[in-house]
């Protein structure tokens, strides 16, 4: 019975979540089909789409696993240039459709690949080498895809990691991978509806692991790896499950965020990036997908709202990331917002109160028979 | 032929020998206690024999299979399952999820099952929701099953890591001083239900205990282990009667 109650409550809290996309799906449609549209706020759309899915399959390593892994941005930019790279290529000759899914799936993969090889030999340790490692592999694949010219001409495909002329490709070579410059000329993609399919797709692929048999095993070795052990869990196993799915997703948002501007260079996909996301999910509440949703929509528009402000942008920021720290952590807001939550509700507010008064009860009576055992009675009797 | 049969179990970290020449015997459907002084290296056996510590010298056989310096994956898989000395629960998991972690290699399916959520992975949740709940009864735990595992207080943490480790469907129970920080009444009511599991699940029970009122109470044969070394074996009456005992405990004359 007890069970059914919370098979319920988690529903619930999952169906709020994908409302969430669907509404705010269908409030970005409404407005732009009035023309309301600002075109500054246009172009956020993808960039939004794509934080959120970063924040969402962070939240999986962070919250879920309690790894920390500073490298997230990497698996996107692995997503990205193979999706990319694909799609102004092969995808060229392919219908548009059929590229784009085909583009999504290799940068899935690709950041997968790139998980695996990270994730391997780092995950067999326990401590917080996961955070060195990330953060050192996201600086190389940074530097290295910086590096990297490959171009194509009759004799076939050339790459180097030196610069464009030791490629040495014929007059009617044509280059693929510019270095520093990155993927030019890519035939912009931005549809919002595409983003949000996307979005509930990690959503539904999370959530459910999440609540799955391997879900369990995840945040059992989050709250401890020695009893997890010793009740049958292969540590490694499960580390890996949860690293190489977020790294996944995470190409998959790489993609989809590249596919919005029409140059792809890696400098994008840094340090920064990933510690942007980080704070997404550390704000929103580690382990909380829903926060880390809301989280990730804030503060991908906030930093443009504040342009205005000029040199007080960071400023206010940071007022902002502080301010929003205290309304999700602080206990006295926390409570606060509880109430609130519960004068709305009304009826549900009833169903809390005696669950409390049960719960408050159940203490009492613990507490009254751990006196009664220690023979606490004396001292009730002293003080009458 | 014995549930465990342990050979001349031997560990040394560097040049201490932790334990050495440890010989024990487990049937099915019998409770064992394993005494001694604080570091006599009680608790070292049993990282030993779940698989915690590899040891260096000896053997382990459970049901005639060798499972000496096995992972703990594996030993747990084979069916031993512990408790430990200071509480271990998956502290921001629910009751009931404790248990089911604990059922994770008997009931299975794969990831796919769980992310599509097709009949499978329900008719097995629904399967598992079943088994912990009766587990839960047991104890007397299922009115807390979506209750934090740390909301709990202590004697009921104490009952559920008992219940997680019975949810892995064990052939031999391992705990490790089960009864620690308990009050009187608290010990009473556990020695029932050690007893109540060890007859309605029909496996062996093997028990660190520093309440010797507990061991000698429920344990039908005692090892008792000093420095390393088991100095004396038997039931509750020769072990309380041996001299080297007593010695161990009250210190004695080495005469």
């Amino acid at each position: 019975m007890a069970n059914n109650k919370k098979m319920k409550k988690t529903t619930r809290s999952n169906l709020l979540m994908f409302g969430f996309v669907i509404v705010f799906w269908a409030v970005i449609q409404v407005v732009s089909l009035t023309g309301h549209m600002t075109s500054k706020l246009n172009g956020l759309l993808i960039p939004v789409c794509a934080y959120i899915i970063m924040a969402i399959s962070l939240n999986l390593v962070v919250g879920f696993l309690g790894e920390l892994s500073l490298g997230h941005a990497a698996f996107m930019s692995a997503g990205a240039f193979a999706g990319i790279f694909f799609y102004t290529t092969v995808g060229a000759t392919l219908p548009k459709a059929a590229a784009l899914v085909i583009s999504f799936i290799l940068g899935g993969a690709a950041a997968g690949l790139f998980g695996i090889l990270v994730g391997v030999p780092v995950l067999r340790l326990s401590g917080d080498y996961l955070a060195i490692v990330t953060l050192a592999s996201g600086e190389i694949l940074k530097n290295v895809l910086s590096a990297l010219y490959i171009g194509k001409d009759s004799t076939g495909i050339h790459f180097s990691l030196k610069d464009q002329f030791s490629l040495g490709l014929k007059p009617d070579g044509k280059m693929l991978i510019k270095g520093a410059m990155g993927i030019p000329g890519i035939q912009k993609f931005s549809n919002f509806t595409v983003g949000v399919i996307l979005i509930l797709i990690t959503l539904a692929f999370i959530v459910n692991l999440k609540n799955s048999r391997a879900g369990r095993a995840i945040t059992a070795i989050r709250d401890d790896e020695i009893a997890a052990r010793a009740t049958g869990l292969n540590l490694t196993h499960y580390k890996l499950l949860a690293f190489v799915s977020a790294a996944v997703f995470a190409g998959i948002a790489g993609v989809l965020y590249a596919l919005n501007y029409s140059t792809l260079v890696a400098d994008k996909f840094d340090y920064n990036l990933s510690i942007n996301v980080l704070v997404m999910v550390v704000l929103g509440g580690m382990g909380n997908i829903f926060g880390g949703m809301i989280a990730a929509i804030l503060l991908t528009i906030l930093p443009e709202m504040l342009r205005g402000f000029s040199q007080y942008r960071m400023f206010i920021y940071s007022i902002v990331l502080i301010v929003m720290m205290l309304f999700n952590q602080a206990p006295a807001l926390v409570a606060w917002r509880q109430r609130l939550v519960s004068k709305v509700k009304g009826e549900d507010r009833k169903a809390e109160e005696k669950v409390e008064t049960a719960d408050a009860s159940y203490f009492e009576e613990m507490k009254s028979k751990s006196n009664e055992k220690t023979g606490n009675e004396e001292s009730v009797k002293e003080e009458k | 032929m014995a549930l465990l049969e342990v050979t001349n179990l031997g560990i040394s970290f560097g040049g201490l020998q932790a334990v050495a020449g440890f010989d024990m015997t487990i049937e099915k459907g019998h409770l064992y206690g394993l005494i001694g002084p604080n570091g006599a290296g009680k608790t070292t056996a049993f990282n030993m024999l779940t698989g915690m510590y590899a040891p260096s010298e000896g053997n382990i056989r459970l049901d005639g299979v060798d499972i000496t310096g096995k992972s703990p994956e594996f030993i747990c898989k084979s069916g031993v399952a512990r408790t430990f000395q200071n509480i271990r629960l998956f502290k921001a998991m629910t009751v009931l999820d404790n248990v089911k972690v604990g059922m994770h290699n008997r009931v299975e399916y794969n990831v796919w099952h769980g992310i599509f959520r097709d009949r499978v992975f329900r008719e097995k949740e629904h399967d598992m929701n079943k088994k912990a709940m009766n587990l839960l009864k047991v104890f007397g735990l299922d009115e807390r099953a979506e209750y934090a595992a740390s909301q709990l207080p202590y004697g009921e943490q104490r009952k559920l890591e008992i219940c997680r480790a019975l949810a892995s469907d064990p052939k031999l129970l391992l705990l490790d001083e089960p009864a620690a920080g308990m009050n009187p009444n608290e010990t009473q009511e556990l020695m029932e239900t050690v007893r109540k599991v060890r007859d309605d699940f029909g496996i062996a029970i093997l028990l660190i205990e520093h309440d010797m009122k507990f061991v000698m109470g429920i344990c039908e044969d005692i090892t008792v282990l000093e420095y390393g070394r088991i100095i004396a074996h038997g039931d509750a009456e020769t072990v309380s009667n041996d001299p080297r005992v007593i010695a161990a405990y009250l210190g004695g004359d080495d005469d």
